[in-house]
């Protein structure tokens, strides 16, 4: 465990011979010892417990919570309680028959009069995209009177309530507990006989936002490796004067507000901005074909690399100092080319740093919200600004919670990764 | 790095480029930074150079987005700037609002995250401390968590933090801390947290546990030890610990957009409506403000470490 | 520990000066708010010495929405639009405002006969009419200058970026006008999945060079910083900038789009008494005739309309600045609050869907 390399640990199994050895006061030293570290351990433990009770219930309770609403939606079943049960008593397959279209009559009713029935729709539309509109306004149907038969009435009044897809969603609905947030996240869902199939073609958008916020993340880490690198190396072989001096122009960056970063790339790569000014002053390219930089991927890569950088130059950095700069002259006496010296000496020995450096841009990178949505226009966006989508604007908590699931599922094992492979003991800031 | 006396004309030529690299590599670093300096003092309303500011014609120049930063949000910008003008300032005055707030919300939640913090990487540093790194792992995860999943946990959350309760039969209602100071408050804590326990246990991996021992066996009572030994050699630690954690407040946007109310509208807050809506100079005065105070947090932070390294006898090389 | 003490004492005094009178409004942001703080809020505080909050959103109503639904209120007024007010009045979410408690006419005439038609809803009053027109850049199209929904999306003959809404409800119809489509059939055709198709397949034609916008105030910033050579945007924030920051500026009237802003509130706001007296008052005759000062939006009061004389400047005529100004009238998109309600949901989808795709 944890204390193994713990010399006091190690004593107290230290049994002599001859008998037990005791303390001053009679007691056996082993138990004593014993004591003495239980007593250590808890104080250290009483010390960290404030602010692991502190985590807990401001940030791991709350993910929690959250990522709850991700299975659980208890919408329909509590605001059609009738047909709900129909659903629970009749197998899937079942066609509705007249206790079923009385149950659908009665709900839709209450729940018309309860005003919920925008909840019960909007979490049908989810499943049906379109049927928000079929509840309400067979909701203010309903409202002004409704006769038997249901079934030819509430047909009378939308015919789509005949539509399968409808029947099949509501069952879908009916069980609070449901894995289909996570399969629609997957661009998946359930036809109508309950098999899985993917969405159509139209509607596919997450699996892409997915796979263009990893590829995206790989190709910031790729480029922050590619800038940082050198950059580290040259402050980690300048004398320390020189270098502290230097180290300033990366560590003031990563002081400076996010937002005033953001806002900086914004005035230089528009239109009008520092940047075109300077290509056009250049004769680079003419007054009317100025580059569109912003409001697109390029913004979002240029912006996030820029921002990004100081978490790998600096992990490169305190990693490159170590390096004996002796190993490098050595294989070069021996007559490695400088290149080779590189290849095969210098560059080995980085890989720690460079490993721990690529990681934390990484996972930084993936779960990037605030920068994409300035700069991103619409090809720039990335899954947190779906999230953040489906939070304000769509209000849909279940797919927001589910999306979330996974991007957090994600980060998790890179931390993980993190973890095992360079220690968040070993986090250093500057 | 010097070049070695035997290094060929080709590495010769190899190694100037590669420092013109690194230049450039700086520049692209620093340049965007740097660059919002001037414009913001822009006499035109625009994001770049105007002719008059490049040929240096004091016509080019103004100071009226700074003036705007006060004036903005007062109910009569105009008059005298009398006593009772100032008093409308600091009033009403959306970015005074916002600094207010910022100080307020970044001053309480440093001070909370600094004192657990610490309590709690002494803890971690001692060598008997149980599960260490599972419990490092979790309190360091708030600064790796995306920011858009923590804010949105604590948009529940905090909208009714007695929910939870419910499952235990106990009330589920008690009041909520969205849009609540107190609510803003422990979101910007839990955020800075992380940095404290990284910056104050990178100081006590030099701290020589026998001082306190050798404290302890002179008479010296725990309390005593920890504010007489402990508390000046970590100081430094601590310090650039609670920095790190203001700095990650006085930057924080996106819980402050997820829980505060409109009382609780913070400089980043008022950025982010800015930027998105109209980012006029007044944008880059503030931004050029904030690029002066990370300078000055800068320079403390490094002002300390070396500090700190000279106290615990890592003095580099 | 002293500090400590002192500083939590103001922070209390802060809570406490918060809990005094105040109401908070969320609006538009931009020109917008600045014509409501001058015309409504500085007289309301300077009568009634309760304080207004003014909250900038890109639409109020998604965090009205969002409030609602996390039973987490924070705003008092919402400057909504008809369709978000029809149906958040429907789920239950706002309070119902009776039109005999709100002011009458200076000569008399009750409020229910002075509002112009769909101005009063159940759980809402409107302040303003405004439409979403197109404006160009004029010093961009010397030689011709576009004049048509259809221009918008001629990249050939009016090359340049575009600036369009991110939002269904102020795009779909653009496209469907540009293709010919009657003002009097949009909603027909937008019921309707071809509809709706041939409405995305047109936007397809110009996605890629579409700068896409979300506050109102972005599509004049666009349009000045030279990011874009069009953009469709509300006719209120483009005149802003034409006659108050002299910006060289057209507007295209074909086929505008018009809507009505509504006051609501939300069940169970933080000052609900004195969100409805900030709702009686912005609403009364002198204060709507008042705002038309400041922005070119008509009033919703028949009795205000005499009162819209010219701009603050004390020179420009507001009349051709107005949506409501018959000439335009003619080729004007109307809103369907009720249509809306009902598609909302499914068309943004549908529409976030298509923008994420690319």
């Amino acid at each position: 465990m944890v204390n193994s390399s713990d010399p006091q640990a190690a004593t107290t199994v230290v049994t002599p011979p001859e008998g037990r050895l005791t303390t001053a006061d009679g007691k056996p030293l082993a138990w004593a010892l014993a004591r003495s570290q239980a007593r250590a351990k808890r104080r250290a433990f009483l010390l960290v417990l404030p602010l692991l009770g502190f985590i807990l219930i401001t940030f791991v309770v709350p993910i929690g919570q959250m990522l709850q609403r991700s299975f659980y939606n208890a919408g329909f079943p509590a605001n059609m309680p009738e047909i709900s049960q129909w659903f629970a008593e009749n197998p899937r397959g079942t066609d509705p028959d007249d206790a079923a279209w009385t149950a659908l009559a009665n709900d839709l009713l209450a729940s018309a009069e309860a005003r919920t029935i925008g909840v019960v729709g909007t979490r049908i539309n989810y499943d049906v995209p379109g049927t928000r509109s079929l509840f309400t306004s067979t909701g203010r149907k309903v409202r002004r009177g409704i006769e038997p038969p249901y079934r030819e009435a509430l047909l009378e009044m939308d015919e789509d309530w005949g539509d399968p897809r409808v029947w099949s969603a509501m069952r879908e609905a009916s069980k609070p507990v449901t894995a289909n947030f996570y399969l629609a996240a997957v661009d998946r869902t359930r036809a109508d006989d309950g098999s899985i199939e993917q969405v159509e073609p139209r509607q596919r958008i997450y699996v892409m936002l997915f796979m263009r916020t990893f590829w995206l993340s790989l190709l910031i880490t790729g480029l922050t490796f590619l800038l940082g690198f050198p950059v580290a190396h040259l402050l980690a072989t300048l004398p320390m004067r020189k270098s502290n001096l230097l180290m300033i122009l990366v560590l003031l960056p990563f002081w400076t507000s996010l937002l005033v970063r953001t806002t900086s790339w914004m005035v230089l790569l528009q239109q009008q901005g520092v940047v075109n000014d300077i290509l056009v002053w250049l004769g680079v390219i003419g007054g009317s074909q100025r580059l569109q930089m912003i409001y697109n991927q390029t913004g979002t890569i240029i912006a996030m690399t820029h921002i990004l950088l100081p978490f790998m130059i600096l992990p490169l950095y305190s990693v490159m100092r170590t390096i004996n700069p002796s190993y490098v002259r050595a294989a070069r006496s021996l007559g490695a080319t400088s290149w080779t010296a590189f290849r095969r000496i210098y560059f080995p020995q980085t890989l720690p740093g460079l490993g721990a450096g690529a990681l934390l841009v990484f996972i930084l990178a993936v779960g990037y919200y605030i920068t994409p949505a300035l700069v991103g226009g619409s090809s720039g966006q990335l899954i947190s600004n779906m999230i953040a989508m489906h939070m304000t604007d769509t209000l849909n908590w279940s797919m927001a919670a589910a999306l979330a699931a996974l991007l957090l599922g994600s980060v998790l094992i890179l931390y993980w990764l993190y973890d095992r492979l360079v220690g968040v003991d070993n986090l250093k800031l500057g | 790095m010097a070049l070695p006396t035997y290094a060929s004309p080709l590495e010769r030529v190899w190694h100037y480029t590669y420092l013109v690299i690194c230049g450039l590599i700086f520049f692209f670093l620093i340049a965007p930074i740097i660059v919002i300096i001037p414009l913001s003092f822009n006499a035109e309303p625009y994001f770049t150079f105007t002719e008059k500011m490049r040929s240096f014609d004091p016509d080019g120049y103004s100071l009226r987005w700074y003036n705007s930063l006060l004036t903005f949000g007062m109910t009569s910008a105009d008059g005298p700037r009398d006593g009772r003008w100032w008093a409308d300032v600091w009033a009403n005055a959306k970015w005074v609002q916002a600094a207010k707030n910022s100080i307020i919300i970044g001053f309480f939640s440093t001070l909370l995250a600094t004192v657990l913090g610490t309590l709690a990487a002494l803890g971690l540093s001692r060598p008997e401390m149980p599960f260490r790194r599972p419990i490092m792992a979790i309190l360091i995860s708030p600064m790796i968590v995306p920011l858009i999943i923590t804010a949105t946990g604590m948009f529940f959350f905090y909208s009714n933090p007695c929910e939870i309760l419910g499952l235990f039969g106990l009330p589920s209602n008690c009041g909520r801390l969205a849009g609540t100071y107190l609510g803003v408050i422990l979101a910007h804590a839990t955020l800075g947290i992380p940095f404290v326990i990284i910056t104050v246990t990178a100081t006590l991996v030099g701290f020589d546990q026998s001082l306190n021992r050798a404290a302890a066996s002179l008479g010296a009572n725990p309390r005593t030890t920890f504010f007489r030994i402990t508390m000046p050699l970590i100081l430094p630690g601590v310090i650039s610990g609670a920095l790190f954690a203001f700095v990650t407040s006085f930057d924080e946007v996106v819980a402050v957009l997820f829980i505060a109310g409109p009382d609780q509208q913070t400089i980043p807050r008022q950025m982010w409506n800015g930027i998105r809506e109209q980012i006029s100079p007044a944008i880059l005065a503030v931004a050029t403000l904030l690029v002066l105070f990370s300078i000055a947090l800068l320079t403390t932070v490094e002002l300390l470490r070396r500090r700190s390294e000279r106290i615990r006898g890592l003095t580099p090389q | 520990m002293r500090t400590t003490l002192i500083l939590s004492t103001m922070l209390i005094g802060f809570g406490l000066a918060a809990a005094a009178q105040e109401v908070n409004v969320v609006s538009w942001g931009g020109a917008y708010e600045w014509s409501q703080v001058e015309a409504y809020n500085k007289p309301f505080t300077e009568k009634t010495g309760i304080k207004v909050n003014m909250i900038a959103a890109d639409n109020p109503a998604t965090p009205l929405k969002a409030q609602v639904e996390a039973n987490n209120l924070t705003g008092d007024v919402f400057d909504i639009e008809v369709s978000d007010a029809i149906r958040l009045c429907d789920e239950g979410a706002l309070v119902e405002i009776d039109p005999a408690d709100l002011p009458p006419a200076p000569d008399g005439t009750p409020a229910i006969e002075d509002f112009i038609d769909g101005a009063l809803q159940d759980c809402a009053v409107a302040n303003i009419f405004w439409g979403t027109v197109i404006a160009y850049d004029t010093t961009k199209f010397e030689g011709e200058a576009p004049s048509t929904a259809a221009d918008f999306f001629d990249l050939e003959r009016f090359p340049g970026q575009r600036g369009l809404p991110k939002t269904p409800k102020r795009t779909l119809y653009l496209a469907l006008i540009a293709d010919g489509v009657p003002a009097d059939e949009i909603y027909d055709r937008l019921g309707s999945e071809e509809g709706v198709n041939q409405a995305f397949d047109k936007l397809d034609t110009i996605k890629d060079s579409v700068v896409w916008w979300e506050a109102g105030a972005q599509p004049v910033q666009l349009l000045a910083d030279g990011e874009v050579t069009m953009a469709t945007g509300y006719n209120g924030r483009f005149f802003d900038a034409m006659v108050a920051e002299d910006k060289p500026f057209g507007i295209i009237w074909d086929g505008q789009y018009m809507d009505l802003d509504m006051f609501v509130i939300p069940k169970d706001s933080p000052n609900p008494e004195a969100a409805m007296e900030y709702l009686k008052f912005a609403t009364s005759t002198e204060q709507l005739a008042e705002q038309a000062k400041y922005i070119a939006y008509g009033p919703a009061r028949k009795s205000s309309a005499g009162l819209v004389g010219l701009y603050q400047d004390g020179e420009t005529e507001m009349g051709p600045h107005m949506p409501t100004n018959p000439e335009y009238l003619e080729t004007a998109v109307m809103d369907d609050p009720e249509f809306w309600a009902d598609h909302d949901a499914e068309l943004t989808e549908r529409f976030n869907s298509w923008l994420a795709g690319s």
